[in-house]
């Protein structure tokens, strides 16, 4: 690792591009949409293939056909464009083809204000895969974050073979910061394993990982199926067969999994009873104000959650062993509280939001009433 | 009996459907070019065609409805020349998905379409697409549609397919298939069927070749000579990294102790996110940690801009605008937005304003001078020259040196800036 300090002016956006591709994503495919415009122009000067599409449909579906010929594809929207891409995310899930789709925040609804934060996407990526099935989202908070987790969220999807979105805002996208890159260390290369038997292929046969092999319809030994309706393991399309079935409880079932071994979180431990639970930009508020708190001699810890969906039950289990939870998030209905607690906060669970601007660390002070 | 692209001849069908003509021909061309059969991807969409794909025994790729064209498109984008990528699609994914169909054309990808426009939606029960000629009866138009269609040929042609067919859906018509596949970049194919479940059973007088002659769509063959798809060729870094200059810190003692805040606050086209930055980086040789953000309406060039900075001797967490310790008007339009704020400030609070402006209600302490008299592009340059002076939080000297750095030294008034402050 190179010791000697470099001292740059940076936004999460060029981290987040220059991490994928180091590990090993080499396309992307994109709409130039505010406030992820400026990850469009980076991946036009990094990229090996670099493609405008002329919507959010065409992007995500240019992607899937690059994933399913063997490549890593990248795209950065927000939610005008993502909304256009619910159902081919379904149909990349559904077909299992590694992806990265970053979702830059911004506030809503519809169209909202291009060039304001938000944290308002949440109760969406939770339940966006029809059937509810869960879709892995990471949420990075720190330039550091934006380095780690977007070449971990690049290996978990080749490793599950499904889409997996990376979770920013406006204001830590766009937002430029001091750091010392030196601290970055380079990213290995992804090495993406094929299937390699000379016994027929089936394309959604599977083992205790729950992921099938990958095979690139490019390969001329075996031949590949895919497919976004109710499959069998060969990929043939079934109307609710037992078979076909088991197959799509399996797609739950392997994120799941995954997610239970592969996450990702800060947990600022000082056994209190009281719990502030962030993610992405309002957990940098929430750390100034623990901080403030804790100086104050009132003891509270912080839990910072980057493996944000599906929900790990490492996670969970921190944040149930609390008396008290306070959640800070930048919206105006605790989406991600709700998600974990249900439509009615329990009495110990409460939620300190904001719109159209950021949350502070005196609003959650505040808020909080600890 | 298994052939060598079929696995079986008991296509998934109704009797009498041209869909089983479509996969023959395909079949029978590809057999004829002596192709691979796992050097041929099919793409299929939604509807009775898209059941073919457990009949194939090529690499088979089914999406969603409409969309197969553009889902193809990238899985052609992603392959070797050699590859051979079919499109299955109905007229009512032809609908669903035109602008897919008209930008794979534009784009000149190595792709050919079938088209199987049997004139209705047969999987839903039998509604009118785009397809539909108008005349022509189904479930919800029984006394024919009253909406003319689009000619699908045409517009293809005119996106700039290299090859564009339309043909009667019966007999041998696998040449013509095959001559789509052997062309380099976009081809379709529409072929002409009729629907016997939908088609027949509202228009039973009526024969094929009669409806697409009343409807004025020859069956002929259109050419263009395009070079095919190939992405675009750009320069690239090898790291993003190599972007960002290194900023080198400047063995100089910390003046501030705290976090503070500076807000620039002016016009766009005006120089704002310049300035910012170049406090910024001075900020950083002097050791200190800093965030910068830009905000300014959704359109560009017009209206406000203003620059939000954070400078702090320590790490700086929340980076939100709370109370500005120091803010710079340089315009109207600045002061405009940045009123609420300006009346908020505290009593130890600097305020930078440009004498043009009026004088803000507000306790901070407010500085007064000629900013724009500069330029109306230096005017936040030089109001931070004034503010490295009034504070001490950075040098003159050093946003000289990155003035110079970023030779831009020689068309900023500084002789003129230096002695206004002496």
């Amino acid at each position: 690792m190179n010791t000697i300090q470099k001292e740059v002016i940076l936004d999460d956006s060029r981290v987040i591009m220059e991490a994928l591709a180091q590990a090993g994503a080499d396309t992307y495919i994109g709409y130039p949409i505010t406030p992820s415009n400026a990850m469009y122009l980076y991946a036009s000067i990094r990229y090996k293939y670099m493609l405008p599409a002329p919507d959010e449909i065409s992007t995500l579906q240019y992607m899937s056909g690059m994933a399913a010929t063997g490549h890593l594809p990248v795209t950065a929207t927000s939610f005008p464009g993502f909304a256009l891409m619910v159902e081919s995310i379904n149909m990349a899930y559904m077909m299992e083809l590694p992806m990265i789709i970053i979702l830059t925040q911004r506030l809503g609804p519809a169209t909202g204000t291009a060039t304001a934060g938000a944290q308002g996407d949440i109760a969406l990526l939770r339940g966006m895969i029809s059937g509810g099935h869960p879709i892995p989202v990471v949420c990075p908070a720190t330039i550091e974050d934006c380095w780690d987790l977007s070449a971990k969220a690049l290996q978990m999807a080749v490793d599950l073979r499904c889409p997996v979105i990376i979770l920013s805002s406006k204001e830590r996208a766009n937002t430029n910061r001091n750091f010392d890159i030196s601290k970055l260390p380079p990213i290995k290369p992804i090495e993406r394993k094929y299937y390699q038997s000379n016994e027929p292929f089936i394309p959604y046969k599977y083992n205790d990982t729950l992921v099938p092999d990958f095979l690139p319809v490019s390969n001329n030994q075996h031949q590949v199926r895919l497919t976004a309706s109710t499959h069998d393991q060969k990929g043939i399309i079934q109307h609710t067969s037992d078979e076909a079935m088991k197959n799509t409880i399996r797609l739950e079932k392997k994120v799941n999994q995954y997610i239970d071994t592969h996450n990702d979180y800060n947990h600022i431990n000082n056994h209190a009873d009281t719990l502030v639970v962030s993610y992405g930009i309002t957990a940098n508020a929430a750390e100034e104000a623990v901080l403030t708190l804790n100086n104050q001699g009132k003891k509270i810890d912080l839990l910072i959650v980057k493996t944000l969906l599906p929900i790990a039950s490492k996670i969970n289990d921190i944040i149930h062993s609390y008396k008290k939870v306070v959640f800070a998030e930048d919206n105006i209905n605790g989406q991600y509280a709700k998600i974990i607690f249900g439509d009615r906060l329990p009495n110990h669970v409460s939620f300190v939001g904001a719109i159209g601007k950021m949350l502070s660390p005196k609003e959650i002070i505040e808020g909080g009433k600890f | 009996m298994e052939t060598k692209v079929l696995n079986t001849n008991n296509l998934p069908f109704c009797k009498g459907c041209g869909h089983h003509g479509i996969s023959q021909n395909t079949a029978k061309a590809i057999e004829n070019m002596g192709l691979n059969i796992l050097d041929v991807i099919f793409v299929t969409d939604i509807g009775c065609h898209g059941i073919i794909d457990k009949s194939l025994n090529a690499h088979t790729v089914h999406g969603l409805h409409g969309r197969s064209v553009a889902l193809g498109a990238g899985v052609s984008m992603g392959l070797p020349e050699n590859k051979k990528v079919i499109v299955f699609i109905g007229d009512g994914g032809a609908t669903i998905g035109l602008q897919h169909i008209l930008e794979a054309a534009r784009l000149n990808v190595n792709l050919t379409v079938i088209i199987h426009n049997n004139f209705l939606y047969g999987m839903t029960g039998g509604q009118l697409s785009g397809l539909t000629p108008k005349g022509f009866n189904t479930v919800i138009t029984p006394n024919g549609s009253p909406f003319g269609e689009h000619d699908i040929c045409e517009l293809v042609y005119t996106a700039g397919a290299n090859y564009v067919s339309r043909v009667i859906g019966i007999g041998d018509f696998s040449e013509t298939i095959q001559k789509a596949l052997e062309t380099p970049g976009f081809s379709l194919i529409e072929v002409m069927e009729i629907c016997p479940s939908y088609g027949v059973k509202f228009n039973p007088k009526r024969k094929l070749q009669e409806i697409v002659e009343a409807a004025n769509k020859p069956i002929k063959t259109w050419t263009n000579n395009r070079a095919p798809f190939s992405f675009p060729e750009r320069k690239t870094v090898n790291n993003l990294f190599d972007k960002t200059p290194v900023i080198e810190k400047l063995n100089v003692e910390k003046n501030l102790t705290k976090q503070i805040q500076v807000v620039l606050s002016g016009s766009a086209g005006e120089g704002v996110q310049l300035a910012a930055t170049i406090l910024c980086k001075a900020a950083v040789k002097h050791g200190y940690n800093i965030t910068q953000k830009g905000t300014y309406p959704v359109t560009v060039g017009v209206g406000f801009s203003v620059a939000e900075i954070n400078i702090s001797p320590n790490e700086i967490y929340f980076h939100g605008l709370s109370n500005p310790e120091y803010m710079i008007i340089t315009s109207q339009d600045g002061y405009e937005y940045s009123k609420k704020t300006i009346q908020t400030l505290n009593k130890d609070a600097l305020l930078f304003i440009d004498q043009s402006l009026p004088t803000p209600d507000t306790n901070a302490h407010i500085i007064t001078m000629d900013f724009r008299g500069k330029g109306a592009k230096n005017a936040v340059l030089s109001a931070l020259f004034s503010f490295a002076k009034k504070t001490n939080i950075i040098s003159t000297e050093t946003l000289k040196s990155i003035l110079s750095e970023m030779n831009m030294l020689e068309k900023f008034p500084l002789a003129e800036i230096e002695k206004e402050l002496a």
